[in-house]
């Protein structure tokens, strides 16, 4: 599969490694963590020691402890979210891109709506109308982002919808299910996966500034994002208590944007690097 | 007088061109030790098909290698100045006053944002600085035979016609007054009148002043007009020179004689074309670069490359050329049945109409005609006369504004979609372009059997196997199967597209100018296959081209289209002997052919 040349580049490589890392802290973390991340276990705001490699967080929890759980909740909120957005984004946009009737300004008019709402205003709104869940998060998150790649989607579509291989299959008479799902989808892949990585950093910016604000999860669930929010007052005591679950939601965007390159990049050079000859007459 | 003419040319020698090789930066050759020279004032062509390496070639003269490109050893000499190979700056002082190059697409090589004033007198400025600027713009312009007015100096590229904009670019190349003139491909493009045009001029400067000039080109017939000397380039090797009349008439090297016999020309009516078998590879290998192609090689071809040697009055660098046989006679098409009993397709009164930014395009205008079973009608037109509309419109890709198709003696609707299955299998399109028309995604044997789904409700097993058949028919080999479209060249691609249109099991295939994005040799084999495919099968066809020599050798009738309405049609005997409608009589004219070249 050519999908899967990614990883023998040197991004591919590093992007798996550092996502591995992630994925491996937020997966595994809570079956290794020394304490209860809610449990109150000594006093607060100590220094890392040995007894509390990254020392305790205002209350007297155990930061590392707290490290470990808490990434299950953004990974997993972060990445719901973006395949939301995907499956809303990539069905408006290759719906709208291929449709010539009605269909395609009134579906975009309504993504330019969207677009131009500030995300935490929305989130206020519907946090306050539902109230706070982790579904809510995830489909205010999707509804967010899904815009954008509504956007990528339709321009796409539109570019490939008038190559020959597309109107081949209008000629024969193919549905515009089949026509969307084996003629295009395959051929905008590229620059849907591109935006893949972005997408998901958006994701997980969202659920920590969400979070942050205290719109999302509450406490005294461990997350990473909530608890920069929880100890930031108190940074200049143990600054571990921010300064992990910070680095923890940075490798995750880097990590994800690094494999999203290596993967794109692999796939738009196929084209290219095979062994043919792709040239035109007289060039 | 044999010595005579050495003595003379040897004295008047304006170029000189010794073993130059070009390679890329992995040091895979592109170019190898291509020499040759050129007198004062002559004409002297190169040709070659993609990947030959002529445009290397002929940058190369002005000291040029495209980017990933280097010119590793050679020698070249214009009037006893060295040309500096590996030093850009030192080049550039030789450009536009010893050498010039005119490139191939002005659409792309004229800055839309410069008015032509301003892209003439730039070249001029970069060379001679600032002074005379005006005079030397109006002097070239002059020259190529533009208006001269104020107005016209003023325009911008996009405001002047193809024609034109080619020969603004000639006037660049002319404006610092060079020695040389390389044009590459200027014509390619351009409509068969318009090249006629064009043409015309560059003849008429190397009348008047004398200009030497190389003209790099694919097409053959071309060449034969204008220059006196011509070389045949192969997979970067310069395989056969000589004058062009001796080239044309008695090729030396194979490959020059697979190239004349597959080059369609529209004086020799229903000619059987043959293309060269197998394709092109670009890069010299060890031995002679055409020897897997060729059909008279022998043991020593695939080691030893063979060394120019004079053949009569040509160098041909060929083992073997003592085997090559004479052009001869090449043999004909028998005439398709004349059609017979009702129709295949019958379109009625078709108006088909564009809009364009409010406005109302009128693409195709009362267009009526009719396709007999198993005839070959083709509809014949220049860019924007509307062919290719009236080609969608029959396959449902473009809703007419008026008039009927008739396909099998049922009426089309205009949308494919609102046709009936069977209607849509009967009737199959075939693209231009092949590097569009196969779906990247998808391997080729999957592709071919996608219709066997779609229109004949065939099983998945049933319809691989059928399309391995096709694939086998239309001479592919099975590896192929399981490739993607980008591993495949032009000619394959376009051979995909007709087992993808032949499993429908169609009556009527439309084919929409299929062969213009191909070498010669390639689209000779494609028509060399239709031509078997019709026989075998009783195809009808539609033929869309602007390639007249295609049409002579392929169809039973001709339509002449022009700015959407029919002007002539008739049985391809009667028409191309005895046109009658002006425009008809025009395009035969302008039309280049080897064979008139050749007598």
């Amino acid at each position: 599969m050519r999908i899967f040349r990614f990883a023998r580049t040197g991004r591919g490589k590093a992007g798996i490694i550092v996502l591995g890392f992630v994925l491996g802290v937020a997966l595994i973390g809570p079956l290794v963590a020394p304490y209860d991340p809610a449990a109150l276990v000594s006093a607060p705001d100590l220094t890392p020691s040995r007894a509390f490699p990254l020392g305790t967080d205002a209350l007297g929890r155990d930061v590392l402890s707290r490290v470990l759980w808490g990434g299950r909740s953004v990974v997993w909120l972060a990445l719901a979210a973006t395949v939301g957005a995907f499956a809303i984004g990539t069905a408006i946009g290759l719906v709208a891109g291929y449709s010539r009737s009605l269909v395609d300004p009134v579906l975009m008019r309504t993504v330019d709506v969207i677009l131009s709402f500030p995300p935490l205003l929305f989130f206020l709104i519907v946090a306050t109308s539902v109230g706070t869940s982790e579904l809510t998060l995830i489909v205010g998150i999707a509804i967010v982002l899904a815009p954008g790649i509504a956007r990528i989607v339709y321009s796409a579509t539109r570019e490939t919808s008038v190559r020959g291989f597309v109107e081949a299959a209008v000629a024969r008479g193919e549905s515009t299910s089949a026509i969307l799902r084996r003629e295009i989808l395959p051929n905008i892949l590229d620059s849907i996966i591109a935006n893949f990585g972005l997408t998901v950093t958006f994701s997980v910016l969202l659920v920590a500034a969400v979070n942050f604000l205290g719109l999302g999860l509450q406490p005294p669930a461990a997350n990473w994002a909530l608890m920069i929010s929880e100890n930031r007052d108190a940074i200049a005591i143990n600054v571990w208590a921010t300064v992990a679950p910070a680095a923890m939601i940075a490798a995750l965007t880097v990590g994800v944007n690094l494999l999203g390159d290596a993967v794109s990049h692999t796939l738009g050079r196929s084209d290219i690097g095979a062994p043919a000859i792709t040239r035109v007459e007289g060039t | 007088m044999e010595g005579d003419t050495v003595v003379s040319e040897v004295a008047s020698t304006l170029l000189g061109v010794e073993n130059l090789s070009v390679t890329l930066e992995n040091g895979r050759p592109i170019v190898q030790d291509v020499s040759f020279t050129l007198a004062a004032g002559e004409t002297f062509g190169l040709v070659g098909e993609s990947g030959s390496g002529k445009t290397t070639t002929a940058l190369a003269l002005l000291g040029f290698a495209r980017p990933g490109m280097r010119i590793v050893s050679g020698d070249v000499e214009i009037r006893g100045e060295r040309v500096a190979l590996h030093d850009e700056g030192a080049a550039r002082q030789l450009r536009g006053r010893l050498v010039s190059h005119v490139p191939q697409d002005p659409a792309t090589n004229l800055n839309p944002a410069l008015r032509i004033s301003e892209s003439i007198a730039d070249v001029y400025k970069a060379h001679r600085g600032s002074e005379g600027a005006d005079g030397a713009v109006r002097r070239a312009l002059e020259r190529v035979h533009l208006p001269v007015t104020s107005d016209f100096l003023r325009r911008f590229p996009h405001q002047l016609s193809g024609g034109q904009q080619q020969r603004v670019l000639i006037a660049c190349a002319l404006v610092c007054e060079p020695a040389l003139l390389v044009l590459d491909e200027p014509t390619t493009g351009l409509d068969v009148v318009t090249q006629a045009h064009i043409l015309q001029e560059i003849e008429h400067l190397h009348r008047e002043r004398d200009l030497a000039m190389i003209y790099v080109s694919h097409d053959l017939a071309v060449i034969s007009q204008i220059a006196e000397r011509v070389s045949v380039m192969y997979g970067g090797v310069l395989v056969e020179e000589g004058p062009t009349r001796e080239v044309l008439t008695r090729p030396r090297h194979p490959y020059t004689l697979g190239l004349a016999r597959s080059i369609p020309t529209h004086t020799v009516l229903h000619r059987r074309l043959h293309g060269i078998p197998g394709v092109a590879v670009g890069g010299v290998q060890t031995g002679c670069p055409f020897e897997p192609r060729c059909e008279q090689r022998v043991a020593r071809c695939g080691v030893e490359a063979p060394p120019l040697e004079r053949v009569g009055a040509s160098v041909v660098r060929c083992f073997e050329s003592h085997r090559t046989p004479p052009l001869g006679v090449t043999d004909q098409i028998a005439i398709g049945q004349r059609a017979n009993g009702a129709p295949v397709l019958s379109v009625e009164d078709l108006l088909a109409v564009h809009q364009h930014q409010g406005r109302t395009v009128v693409a195709a205008n009362s267009v009526s005609f009719t396709v007999g079973v198993g005839e070959c009608v083709a509809l014949v037109g220049e860019s924007g006369s509307g062919k290719t509309t009236i080609a969608r419109t029959i396959a449902g890709l473009h809703k007419p504004a008026g008039g009927r198709i008739v396909l099998a003696g049922e009426e089309l609707a205009a949308s494919a979609r609102d046709r009936p299955r069977a209607l849509r299998r009967r009737c199959q399109i075939i693209f231009q372009n092949p590097f569009e028309s196969l779906n990247p995604t998808r391997r080729v044997i999957d592709e071919v059997m996608r219709p066997a789904f779609t229109l004949r409700g065939l099983s998945s097993s049933q319809g691989r196997e059928e399309a391995g058949e096709l694939l086998s028919r239309v001479r592919l080999p099975d590896r192929l199967a399981e490739r993607y479209p980008a591993e495949l060249s032009g000619g394959e691609r376009q051979r995909v597209a007709i087992a993808r249109a032949l499993i429908a099991q169609p009556d009527l295939l439309v084919c929409d100018e299929i062969t213009s994005a191909l070498d010669v040799s390639v689209q000779a084999a494609v028509i060399e296959l239709l031509v078997e495919l019709r026989e075998e099968l009783g195809l009808s066809l539609l033929f869309i081209t602007h390639n007249l020599g295609v049409v002579a050798s392929i169809a039973d009738r001709v339509l002449i289209l022009n700015r959407g309405e029919i002007c002539e049609e008739g049985v391809v005997d009667d028409v191309f002997v005895t046109p009658r409608n002006p425009y008809t009589i025009e395009l035969l004219e302008a039309a280049p052919s080897l064979h008139i070249a050749a007598q």
